[in-house]
């Protein structure tokens, strides 16, 4: 091998290495204002609304609009597509990169808070009247995140349909009970226009399984862990109610009503007229409306005993434990809670307003609005998820036991063992104490 | 260059002395060889020598993803409660029942289509180009439309109803008996492509004397596949064995996309958990371990795989 042959590899080798630096270090100086804004009043905020444009552009024009307003503080927004921003945040956490102010989904704020990534957001309490319970993260009675709107869910159908089977239109004051349910149910089967009566959107995986349908577990009476202690699961998601609902839902797949694992856009089968009744999201009204007009009809999901209940909680905001600039990042966020910019958001984003402010400023929204409905429905009916570290261990697991009983398998054995499962890991990391 | 130049100076130094000369040139290969595999070498040790390292520490601790608390040492408690976990069960027995299925057909499926299309016969390109095509599709893409063609409504319940009219439609992904033939079936038509080109590179080595030869003395059909192409593709056989096997047992993709384990645990699978476990419920330290026992069942089984196929001197 020549001398020339070392010298050039030698050289290109050095190429190399010179490169790699360089990318360090333009990386490392292109990250560097994103953390923590240390000097000279700059907030970063980091964002999961990555690609939606209409929910960025509201969140950017609230920045822009609180930059314009002062100069004490800069906010710079920084969005992340959503399936990677939880991962960017964990990553970012732990290399102590966190930004001043982040967007959090509900169910994770306790968990954020027990790892020390989030602290209380130190906002007056005044702040949060009139504002959905459900929209404000309090972990052991200290606000550490709130958001600028909610979903609800609700049973989707058609006038039409219920008059052909004679059935009444269920409303707030009086939702239809388990008994008139099935009734309804057999009546549809009977019919045979639907290959399913009913959808509950069963083909859904991940986190929307325990969005959809823990609520049906509390109406029973169940729920996925004892709210008391936060210790336990044992008793609550394992007892004779929360076996009712297992066999409830399981029923349903048995007897025909529903598939195992419905389509891959339930809210599009209900609109071709594929099922009578749609199990979905505030998201859904629109194109169900469009489908159907005057026909669609939003009513209360049914009361299997503890009246209907509906997931509560969605992306919010907190301020980082990392954050140094946290007067500034107080301020910006009690900037963006100004009614305007709570209806804007909610606007854009399609969804419930968390203030009674904001919703009486939007004609859909307002009493006798066309989706004041929903709004009743995060009020009346909102459970938020359980307010505790656990929370990811137990979402996982209540999610396959969900499948599992929706499959056929045995309720009281899937739930035993969901329900050791849980407690086990509650064991494990010493009942999550802060 | 401060260690090259030694070795320059020596081989200056002694130029008459052969044997010397020999050493310092064999020195500077050496060299020049470590510079080459250098990057490739610092990459495999960031990306995989340090995590699996890792993963073997964390496997004896409690660590968690998220957590305000320093991981411990907690000796042999993940591994007990993995055995004693009827889901780890299930998932191995899964792992193995795809393995033990997928292993023998899509190696046999990928040697016959090898044959076909090594045959010189006009539009070989063409099937060539056929069975290649899913290969270079992403397995997530795939997957999502395999769900599609498997749905209770979906094309493959409406062809059979079309050719037998009193069928009742099955909800393949959605039944445990059906679910994981349904997944073989799609992997094997997914990867068998990738074999079949290894196959036929195998097949474009055998030198085509020894099928002149074989043809004077009379190899002709299945003889002259028994006793001339068979044996020759010894060496192609060993690592597409190997290969295949290793892919089958860490199936994931398909399992995520599809059926995320269900129905009832029945296509569940070991490298499904570990992700499920790290990544779902944040236990780092128990899908360590789960991952340990992984690495464990892979290197034995391929240890004895290479063992049975090793070169009888």
């Amino acid at each position: 091998m020549s001398r020339h042959t070392v010298r050039r590899l030698a050289a290109a080798s050095l190429a190399v290495t010179v490169a790699a630096t360089l990318a360090a270090c333009s990386s490392g100086s292109s990250s560097s204002p994103q953390s923590s804004g240390a000097g000279g009043g700059t907030i970063s905020l980091w964002t999961h609304n990555g690609g939606n444009d209409a929910e960025l552009a509201a969140d950017q024009k609230i920045v822009d609009d609180f930059n314009s307003s002062q100069s004490q503080y800069t906010v710079k927004l920084q969005s992340f597509p959503q399936a990677s921003y939880n991962d960017a945040v964990v990553a970012a956490a732990s290399a102590k990169k966190l930004p001043c102010i982040v967007d959090i989904d509900s169910p994770n704020v306790p968990n954020w808070a027990w790892a020390g990534y989030i602290k209380p957001l130190g906002l007056p309490d005044s702040e949060w009247s009139g504002q959905l319970a459900s929209t404000v993260g309090k972990v052991n009675d200290k606000v550490y995140s709130f958001g600028h709107y909610d979903v609800a869910l609700a049973f989707y159908t058609r006038k039409s349909i219920l008059q052909s089977v004679g059935a009444r239109v269920p409303t707030v004051a009086q939702p239809w009970t388990k008994s008139e349910f099935a009734d309804v149910l057999a009546k549809l089967k009977a019919t045979g226009k639907y290959p399913y009566a009913l959808d509950l959107g069963t083909g859904g995986t991940g986190e929307w399984i325990t969005y959809a349908y823990s609520p049906f577990l509390q109406s029973a009476g169940g729920d996925l862990i004892d709210r008391s202690s936060y210790k336990k699961a044992d008793g609550v998601l394992n007892g004779a109610q929360a076996i009712d609902w297992a066999s409830w839902m399981q029923g349903l797949v048995k007897d025909g009503y529903m598939s195992a694992k419905s389509g891959a856009d339930p809210t599009a089968d209900f609109a071709n007229g594929k099922s009578a009744i749609l199990y979905s999201g505030s998201w859904a009204d629109a194109t169900v409306t469009k489908a159907f007009g005057d026909d669609a009809l939003v009513i209360p999901p049914v009361d299997l005993g503890q009246g209907p209940k509906v997931g509560g909680g969605s992306w919010q905001w907190a301020i980082t434990a990392q954050c140094d600039n946290t007067a500034g990042a107080q301020a910006y966020l009690k900037f963006s809670h100004q009614t305007k910019y709570v209806a804007a958001l909610a606007k854009a984003t399609g969804t419930i307003p968390a203030t009674d402010a904001a919703a009486a400023t939007m004609p859909e929204y307002a009493t006798g609005g066309a989706s004041e409905i929903f709004r009743t429905f995060a009020q009346k009916y909102a459970v938020v998820r359980p307010v505790t570290p656990a929370y990811p261990f137990i979402t996982s697991v209540y999610q396959k036991a969900t499948q599992d009983i929706l499959s056929g398998g045995d309720p009281k054995t899937i739930l035993d063992k969901a329900v050791s499962d849980i407690d086990n890991d509650i064991k494990q990391n010493g009942d999550y104490a802060f | 260059m401060t260690v090259i130049s030694p070795a320059r100076a020596r081989a200056v130094r002694a130029p008459r002395d052969v044997p010397a000369a020999r050493h310092a040139a064999r020195r500077h290969e050496g060299l020049t060889a470590l510079w080459m595999a250098g990057p490739a070498v610092a990459l495999l040790i960031l990306f995989i020598v340090v995590p699996v390292i890792l993963a073997f520490v964390l496997a004896f601790t409690n660590a968690r993803l998220i957590s305000p608390r320093p991981a411990t040492f907690v000796g042999l408690h993940n591994f007990a409660n993995l055995f004693s976990d009827p889901v780890f069960w299930a998932s191995l027995r899964n792992t193995f029942y795809f393995a033990i299925v997928v292993v023998p057909i899509q190696a046999g499926l990928a040697l016959v289509l090898a044959l076909l299309v090594n045959a010189k016969v006009r539009g070989t390109n063409f099937f060539r180009t056929v069975y290649f095509v899913p290969v270079v599709t992403s397995m997530v893409v795939v997957s999502l439309l395999w769900r599609f063609l498997y749905q209770k409504d979906g094309l493959l319940n409406a062809l059979i109803s079309a050719v037998h009219p009193s069928y009742a439609p099955i909800d393949w992904l959605n039944d445990p008996r059906t679910a994981m033939p349904a997944i073989i079936v799609m992997s094997i038509w997914q990867a068998v492509g990738f074999h079949m080109i290894i196959w036929l590179s195998g097949l474009q080595t055998i030198p085509a004397e020894l099928y002149e030869a074989g043809d004077l003395d009379g190899a002709v059909g299945w003889k002259r596949f028994r006793y001339i192409t068979w044996p020759s593709l010894l060496a192609t056989r060993t690592f597409i064995l190997i290969t295949i096997t290793i892919a089958a047992l860490s199936l994931f993709t398909q399992i995520s996309v599809m059926t995320q384990g269900g129905p009832l645990d029945s296509t569940t699978t070991v490298v499904y958990m570990a992700v499920r476990t790290g990544y779902q419920q944040l236990a780092t330290g128990y899908a360590s371990a789960i991952s340990l026992v992984f690495f464990v069942l892979v290197l034995i089984v391929s240890g004895v795989q290479r063992f049975l196929t090793r070169e009888k001197d």
